[in-house]
């Protein structure tokens, strides 16, 4: 084999995306945290000087992953996945409160947040468990099994009380999809969304109503001879109970805080003395990341100078918040920017994971793609009002090291193994 | 199939979010503005507002400091609350209400504690100041008036509203704009342009620096000084006479058209209107709905204006030349026509011009008036002649003062009697009391001291003003321009003799000044109010009109008494003794000086609303106050009169 060029096998593509995107995370970062006249980049009191040094940490993480041979990957994952899971199931002795969630390891004056590194490893997980050759996923007994290894962190993380890194794990169902599993799982998941935003919004008899009406409509439509009623009706009872379950849930099991940001998103909240507080509480931070956005205009305020953000209008924006940051300042240009910059690179990824020749490395690409599709959708469509409050960072643009560090290894163990698909047969 | 899943929504998602942002930063969006923009406070800088000097350099309005204690009650610390409320004259338990208040309007903003302190208690108050932590004083300027006079002229500042705010985007919640006299007039000089420095603050509203290192800000430019062309002695001495009268006294200097005096009564302080009472006071003024204080009747008060008008007819008639000085007329005690009869006071024989205009002739005025008319084929004709002439002396109309309020007068024209009568069913006897000054016309005393300077000029008039001089500025050349009558001039002289003779023989004999030529004309105007919805006549207004010296005017006159009766009676004597007081500075004629000021026609003025009959005219007795020097300047309070009833 040659061993030259190798620099080449890289997906330059995909690198240089990555680097536009940190770098101008950081900038926003950077603008969203200073206080007063920025002196000193490095300036380790400040959220940017942090930043800037986990990036500088970020740059040797990479050419560590990029060093290591790809196979190690593959032939590790299982280590890796169980480390994760201890590294979890460790904060429940050793971790570190922060804002009602136990998801820190405190070291020295840094916290960690395993359940950032827990991603990419289910990802391995999850590519070794499909691409093993006795899995087929049109089985139930392998979906269960593979369902498994997502369900463990993602269950040790909600116990955590981090329900919105939890909701990461539903990305995974892209990656089955894709490897085979039935249609009627994607049917399926539609209807359950859908029976969701019925219950909660129009309440269970509507929706008993409105289910009744589209199943047997269908029934009688597309009846052919001797179908048996049972089923639409097993159908019919099944969302019935499911909409009952959803109200339930959503009335007795969540917490007042999830259940306000439910109520909000979709309106429910009629009484004005609780709709009062909630504009000095979550709506609150949604008004004020809106209007930021919104004062941007077309072309921004300019860097540094975004009157809202300089004035720490927007709580949390330079993490959960930050492009906010970036509508204030650079404006639609800069939003829309940033919008074609994470869909450009998660198409890139895609379609990198479909010209692998391993299933592992499709499987890990697809994983890699649909993680941060996820997040992505999740953070910028709550910070710009389309979907209730969850609080998950912006990949490589958020404040954090382990957010970053997470998000890079993720990325950088696809790009190793993407570079090494010549060498696979 | 299957790999288009995520694709496909990547894809779908993308373009749904950047709808989404179209929508935020595009379309819901309207340009940026600094000023709209709550994360920056504005704190504006407020010039020093402009002095106000009267024509003699005599400083009439100032500013002085006002200082109010503010608090922001999350920064207050531990206090001495006893030695505090000592040294702000409150009690413990004021103390406790006004931090409560204030707290509740905001913990972190600042409200006023204590408002306008006096300078003695600010001089004491502010050594000790910063050992109480959270409170400050905060420095105010308020109109400090130099006089006690001139409150109509001098007018007032107060608070902007949401209508001003809403039409006039300069002026942000709590600005003093000018409400009255010259403050509203001169606004614009006056109060200069503030200066405003941008501060970013943060969420919790705390400042945290200049925003973009002030390159916005501004500094303030401060306002221009005025001089109004208003004689303050002479001025003060006409507030003097008219007390315990209602009317105007307006002077104009004829060669300029500087209005000189411009008097109201009654008036008030102008000093009530300043600070913490302003609103207490001027609703007491307000509310004041019999002797109308607010009310401008130098400029508001529109009356048919009876004799004095008589010489503009006389002046027409020369003009047309439908009559000379020599021409005769026989009055027998009035002028018959048809089965009607104007009636005229008790003169007899035959007048020329001059007795006509010195005896105050009502058949005269009725022939001649009805020789103009007629000249012209049809009344209308004549009607509308007559009526341009009229008008060329700036009566009919707003005449241009600057001074925001007043009356346009009326004089009549054809289409006036078109409309009451119908088209050519009308005659010139219909219109017949236009001759005297009575009937449809109605004027205002300041049209009618501005007809006076026009004919002491001879034929011409410049537009009343109150501005003399703008600090570098250069006051409205409106005021600078020359209006010509449609008289020539040499149609004057004989009217002017008429008007001296008054003096000398007529109507006004006994208003004589030594050393002084003054012509001059009487006037009565009936009038009427209702009462309990009943029309009822009142006893006739006096009203006297004049200007001297005679060939070489420096001031022109009119004088306007509510219920004062014949002309020669309150306002002749007012209107000689302003005059000879302009003129000479002294007063020879005490005699006339001690009349006006021993005499009220406040039993007048009440009359009417005691209820009970009562007589008008010669069937009254005059009011007498004794001892009236001694009697204390009762200016500085709110008179309200004795039938006031809220």
């Amino acid at each position: 084999m040659h061993r030259e060029n190798i620099g080449l096998r890289f997906d330059w593509i995909t690198i240089i995306l990555f680097l536009i995107l940190v770098g101008f995370g950081w900038l926003n970062i950077m603008s969203a945290s200073h206080m007063g006249d920025i002196t000193n980049y490095f300036d380790m009191d400040q959220p940017y000087g942090k930043q800037l040094m986990f990036i500088m940490m970020t740059l040797a993480l990479i050419v560590i992953i990029l060093s290591i041979e790809a196979k190690f990957y593959e032939r590790f994952a299982s280590v890796i996945y169980l480390v994760s899971l201890i590294s979890l199931a460790g904060l429940f002795v050793f971790g570190k409160n922060v804002n009602g969630a136990t998801s820190w390891y405190g070291i020295g004056g840094m916290t960690l947040q395993p359940s950032e590194f827990a991603k990419f490893a289910t990802s391995l997980a999850v590519a070794k468990h499909i691409s093993d050759l006795q899995t087929n996923l049109k089985f139930l007994k392998d979906q269960l099994k593979t369902i498994a290894i997502i369900f463990i962190p993602a269950l040790l993380i909600l116990l955590q009380n981090d329900a919105g890194s939890t909701i990461v794990y539903a990305s995974f169902f892209f990656v089955f999809y894709r490897e085979g599993i039935q249609q009627i799982y994607l049917i399926i998941g539609v209807i359950i969304m859908l029976l969701s935003v019925l219950s909660l919004k129009f309440g269970v008899l509507p929706t008993s109503l409105f289910s009744a009406l589209v199943i047997l409509g269908l029934y009688f439509y597309k009846r052919k001879k001797q179908a048996s009623i049972l089923m639409p009706l097993t159908i019919l009872a099944l969302c019935i109970g499911f909409s009952f379950a959803v109200r339930n849930f959503y009335d007795h099991v969540l917490k007042p805080h999830q259940k306000d940001r439910i109520s909000l998103w979709l309106r429910l909240e009629k009484d004005p003395d609780k709709l009062e507080q909630m504009k000095r509480t979550i709506l609150y931070n949604l008004n004020e990341s809106e209007k930021a956005i919104s004062s941007g205009g077309l072309t921004g305020k300019g860097f540094l100078q975004g009157t809202r953000t300089t004035g720490k209008f927007v709580p949390e924006q330079h993490t959960d918040y930050i492009f906010s940051t970036v509508g204030e300042e650079w404006g639609f240009a800069g939003t829309t920017m940033v919008v074609v910059l994470f869909v450009a690179l998660i198409l890139r990824i895609l379609y990198l994971a479909e010209s692998q020749k391993s299933q592992f490395s499709r499987v890990y690409g697809y994983c890699v793609a649909s993680i941060l599709f996820v997040h992505f959708t999740i953070n910028t469509g709550m910070v710009m009002g389309l979907i209730p409050t969850v609080g998950i960072p912006l990949p490589f643009f958020s404040y954090g090291g382990s957010g970053l560090w997470g998000f890079t290894i993720l990325l950088f163990i696809f790009i190793k193994l993407d570079s090494n698909k010549i060498n696979e047969w | 199939m299957r790999k288009l899943l995520l694709f496909s929504t990547v894809l779908l998602v993308g373009i749904i979010f950047i709808a989404r942002l179209f929508y935020l930063q595009i379309y819901n969006q309207t340009a940026y503005n600094l000023f709209e923009d709550n994360a920056i406070r504005k704190v504006y800088d407020y010039p020093k507002r402009g002095y106000v000097y009267d024509r003699n350099g005599i400083l009439l309005v100032a500013n002085q400091p006002s200082y109010d204690v503010m608090v922001i009650p999350r920064e207050v610390e531990p206090l001495d609350t006893l030695e505090f409320c000592e040294l702000l004259k409150i009690t413990k338990e004021d103390f406790t209400r006004l931090y409560d208040k204030a707290y509740h309007y905001s913990p972190r903003l600042p409200s006023v504690f204590v408002p306008q302190l006096s300078k003695k208690d600010y001089a004491i108050l502010q050594e000790k100041m910063r050992k109480f932590e959270g409170f400050y004083i905060q420095k105010r300027s308020l109109r400090d008036y130099q006089t006690s006079i001139g409150a109509n002229v001098l007018g007032d500042i107060g608070e902007v509203n949401n209508a001003i705010i809403a039409k006039q985007p300069y002026y942000k919640m709590g600005d003093l704009i000018g409400k009255q006299g010259v403050e509203i007039s001169y606004e614009e000089e006056l109060r200069g342009v503030k200066g405003i420095k941008f501060i970013q603050k943060d969420r919790f509203n705390r400042n945290i620096g200049p925003y973009k290192d002030g390159i916005y800000d501004t500094l303030p430019q401060p306002g221009k000084d005025i001089t109004i062309t208003i004689d303050s002695k002479l001025q003060e001495y006409g507030e003097l006479l008219m007390k315990h009268k209602r009317g105007g006294i307006i002077a104009i200097e004829p060669s300029s058209g500087e209005i000189l005096t411009m008097i109201s009564s009654p008036t008030y302080n102008p000093n009530l209107l300043v600070g913490r009472n302003r609103s207490k006071n001027f609703t007491k003024l307000y509310l004041d709905t019999l002797a109308k204080p607010l009310y401008d009747r130098g400029l508001q008060a529109m009356y048919p204006p009876g004799s004095p008008f008589k010489v503009i007819n006389a002046l027409i008639g020369l003009q047309e030349g439908v009559v000379t000085p020599r021409d005769r007329f026989t009055c027998n005690h009035g002028y018959s026509y048809g089965n009607r009869k104007m009636g005229c006071h008790g003169h007899s024989g035959i007048s020329d011009m001059d007795i006509g205009i010195y005896k105050s002739c009502n058949s005269y005025f009725a022939n001649v008036y009805r020789r103009i008319i007629d000249k012209y084929e049809t009344p209308a004709q004549g009607m509308d002649v007559w009526s341009n002439h009229v008008k060329s002396f700036g009566l009919g109309d707003y005449l241009g003062y600057d001074l925001r309020i007043g009356q346009p007068g009326k004089i009549p024209d054809a289409s006036t009697y078109d409309r009451a009568y119908g088209k050519k069913r009308w005659y010139t006897t219909f219109t017949l009391s236009n001759a005297i000054g009575q009937g449809e016309v109605l004027t205002t005393p300041i049209q009618l001291a501005n007809m006076a300077a026009a004919i002491g000029n001879r034929g011409y008039f410049y537009t009343p003003h109150i501005i003399k001089k703008i600090e570098n500025d250069t006051i409205d050349s409106k005021y600078l321009t020359l209006h010509n009558t449609t008289i020539d001039k040499v149609h004057f002289e004989p009217v002017i003799q008429g008007m001296f003779d008054v003096y000398n023989k007529g109507t006004a004999q006994t208003l004589q000044v030594p050393g002084i030529e003054i012509c001059g004309k009487t006037g009565t105007a009936e009038n009427f109010t209702k009462i309990d919805g009943v029309k009822t006549q009142l006893t006739d207004h006096s009203i006297f009109v004049a200007f001297a010296p005679k060939d070489d005017p420096k001031i022109a006159i009119a004088v306007f008494v509510e219920n004062g009766y014949w002309g020669s009676r309150f306002a002749g004597r007012i209107a000689s003794l302003m005059i000879e007081k302009y003129l000479k500075g002294t007063i020879s004629r005490t005699d006339m000086e001690n009349w006006i000021l021993t005499h009220s026609l406040e039993n007048e003025y009440s009359k009417p609303y005691s209820g009970k009959p009562f007589q008008i005219n010669g069937h009254t007795t005059l009011q007498v106050i004794e001892n009236y020097r001694d009697k204390p300047d009762s200016n500085n309070d709110i008179t309200i009169p004795q039938t006031w009833n809220p």
